[in-house]
């Protein structure tokens, strides 16, 4: 994938994860900022995450790779889903 | 290998007085909570040991002595005296595990006051309800969660005081706001700890039920006698132990077992508080050497699911005792922790108004995989007809787990609702809402709830708050909500949903609802699948059956549908 179509990938999920999951207005995500250690998505709300972003790239992504280690970043996450991208 | 009674022993010989007598307590003498998790324990020589060992995300660690926390529950105590607080009045906690919750807790039933603890994931309407009907005066939160506060505030003429334990500019404050650093604060030597007896409230923790709003589950200082003597014996727990409690003080569990249990003892606990993963937990426990290890079925499934290997890759030899509470703990989850830990955890069943471990798998007993264990010295039990609400003899038929009452833990009342408190009880047995069976040597084995209330993740969730909730959305014509199965959680929230004229159901839709529901109640409500349905089945009079919906979810035999509504 090119570089600013994945960098443009990235900021629609950090944006989302800002919106969504982040009540604290001074807390900025960047795409390192660990999301599921440091406790700013629980293992609850990873559901509507994991929704998103079927909903947003049209994929499916099997539950056993939903992990909170694959949610634990804007990065890991962006490398989940281009593993089910064109399939 | 530690020796322990023998559990027929200590049921013989059992009276609560056991414990009474341990913590130097007598019948109309004054009892406070605050006062012997921290002080008794600096009087009895205790002062200098470690009490809490704090670990937040990025590497954060705090320590505590027994004196330190006597100090600080002094100073928190104090500031909530200067502010006008007194005895009797509701201090909501409203924070993330870090150290203030724990030491406010200390601080608040130090003035006789009564603390109300509350899961800091609560969206603002979750809030609003319990402080509503708590008639919270002051709440003690952190910077990241006060948008939610301020959202309600306003309905809330009640709360008078919001304090902020952490960074806020001065400037940023609104009415009513203010700033509380404890670090800053001058440690309070010498307090005049308020005279609580044993009838006197403590706590006030919040539950759901099937119908209705969530209800107040009052407790009261005496409390202590049995969560003393349970953690003892139940988890235990020995002088020189390292103890962790998964479970967050918003929960019964997290106040019980997760503070006065353990300070009472005058053992040292730990607290970790980041998100789950099974580096950090296994890394928790071998950077503190824990020892006592109480957790719940949905973080041990989790920790099976994260597998074999990850295990191999920590010392764990430290842990010698691991229970469980929250949910029925499945037999292979009991199976799986003696093969990779060495040990199997001991499944306990308790509830929020039960205040403390009512059915255990004693430790020395031999544990059956899958069952609930037996009542705790002291402790009758029973299973009811749920018909006649006579205690059922037949082994192995099932029936509706009940006590009798008198035990120190039980709850006093559902606050500001004593109808519904009294509907808890009939024949003189009180109803725990849980179905079992009881086997031919006294084990419990669960079955399930008796109502409609939602077990996720060891929470309980009420089908009828997230309906009502689910109301005000407005594409929603009607709802109904149920469970459906899940590996981790044992069951999460699952909504059926017909949809108003103009509206089109889609995935995007269903996106907007859960993220609804997460933000006006919580993530563990948040409905983790919905289904747009053309129609709900209703009875002839209109009521939504949702036992038909939960059948189907679960692939049961739907019973008598002879009320069902024709289409």
């Amino acid at each position: 994938m090119e570089e600013n179509a994945l960098n443009e990938m990235k900021a629609l999920v950090r944006n989302y994860v800002t919106k969504e999951y982040i009540d604290d207005d001074d807390v900025t995500i960047t795409n390192d900022t660990p999301l599921i250690s440091s406790g700013y998505v629980d293992s609850f709300s990873m559901v509507s995450l994991l929704v998103f972003l079927e909903n947003k790239f049209k994929i499916k992504i099997p539950p056993s790779k939903a992990t909170p280690e694959a949610f634990d970043s804007v990065n890991s996450i962006v490398a989940l889903v281009n593993q089910y991208l064109n399939k | 290998m530690t020796e322990h009674p023998s559990y027929d022993e200590l049921t013989r010989d059992f009276d609560w007085s056991i414990a009474e007598k341990e913590l130097g307590y007598n019948q109309g003498d004054v009892i406070n909570i605050g006062w012997y998790c921290s002080d008794r324990i600096c009087i009895k020589g205790n002062a200098g040991k470690t009490a809490l060992f704090y670990e937040g995300f990025g590497g954060v660690e705090k320590t505590y002595s027994f004196n330190d926390i006597r100090l600080a529950g002094n100073t928190i105590g104090t500031f909530l005296r200067k502010l006008g607080i007194e005895d009797g009045n509701r201090v909501c906690l409203f924070m993330d595990r870090i150290p203030e919750l724990y030491l406010s807790f200390l601080g608040i039933l130090k003035i006789g006051a009564i603390v109300q603890p509350l899961f800091s994931a609560f969206g603002e309407d979750s809030l609003f309800v319990r402080l509503e009907n708590a008639q919270t005066r002051a709440v003690i939160t952190q910077k990241k969660h006060l948008s939610k506060v301020r959202k309600i505030r306003s309905k809330l003429p009640s709360l008078e005081f919001v304090i902020i334990v952490d960074s806020i500019k001065p400037g940023e404050l609104e009415k009513g706001e203010i700033l509380f650093s404890l670090d800053e604060a001058v440690p309070v030597e010498h307090f005049d700890i308020f005279p609580t007896t044993a009838e006197s409230p403590s706590v006030l923790h919040y539950t759901s039920g099937t119908t209705g709003l969530p209800k107040g589950v009052k407790h009261v200082h005496h409390s202590i006698v049995s969560q003393y003597l349970t953690t003892k014996w139940v988890l235990d727990l020995h002088d020189d132990d390292i103890y962790w409690c998964t479970a967050d003080p918003g929960w019964v569990t997290g106040t019980s077992y997760g503070i006065i249990g353990p300070w009472s003892l005058g053992a040292t606990q730990c607290v970790l508080d980041t998100g789950f993963s099974a580096q950090a937990w296994y890394g928790f426990i071998e950077k503190h050497r824990i020892t006592v290890w109480y957790s719940a079925p949905t973080a041990i499934r989790s920790l099976m699911k994260a597998g074999d290997e990850v295990v191999r890759n920590f010392d764990l030899t430290s842990l010698r005792h691991l229970a469980s509470v929250g949910e029925p703990l499945n037999s292979e989850a009991v199976i799986w922790s003696q093969r990779v830990y060495g040990k199997p955890f001991h499944d306990t069943f308790w509830q929020t108004e039960t205040g403390s471990i009512m059915i255990t798998n004693f430790p020395g007993m031999k544990i059956k995989p899958g069952s609930m264990g037996k009542p705790f010295p002291g402790i009758i039990g029973t299973v009811l007809d749920p018909v006649t609400f006579v205690p059922i003899e037949e082994t192995g038929k099932a029936g509706l787990i009940a006590f009798r009452p008198g035990w120190p833990a039980m709850m006093r009342t559902y606050w500001r609702n004593e109808e519904k408190y009294r509907e808890k009880f009939v024949n003189g047995w009180y109803l725990s809402g849980d179905r079992s069976t009881i086997d031919n040597e006294g084990y419990y084995w669960f079955i399930g709830r008796d109502d409609d209330v939602i077990n996720t993740g060891g929470h309980l969730v009420s089908p009828f708050e997230v309906e009502s909730a689910l109301l005000e959305h407005p594409a929603v014509g009607e709802s109904a909500v149920t469970s459906k199965p899940d590996e981790i959680n044992m069951e999460v929230v699952k909504a059926f949903i017909t949809l108003k004229p103009g509206f089109t159901p889609g995935p995007d839709l269903e996106l907007e609802i859960m993220n609804f529901i997460r933000k006006r109640l919580s993530p563990i409500a948040m409905p983790q699948a919905v289904e747009f349905v053309d129609g709900l089945p209703k009875t002839r009079s209109g009521k939504i059956m949702r036992r038909v919906l939960h059948a189907r979810e679960w692939g049961e035999e739907v019973g008598d549908i002879s009320t069902l509504e024709n289409d």
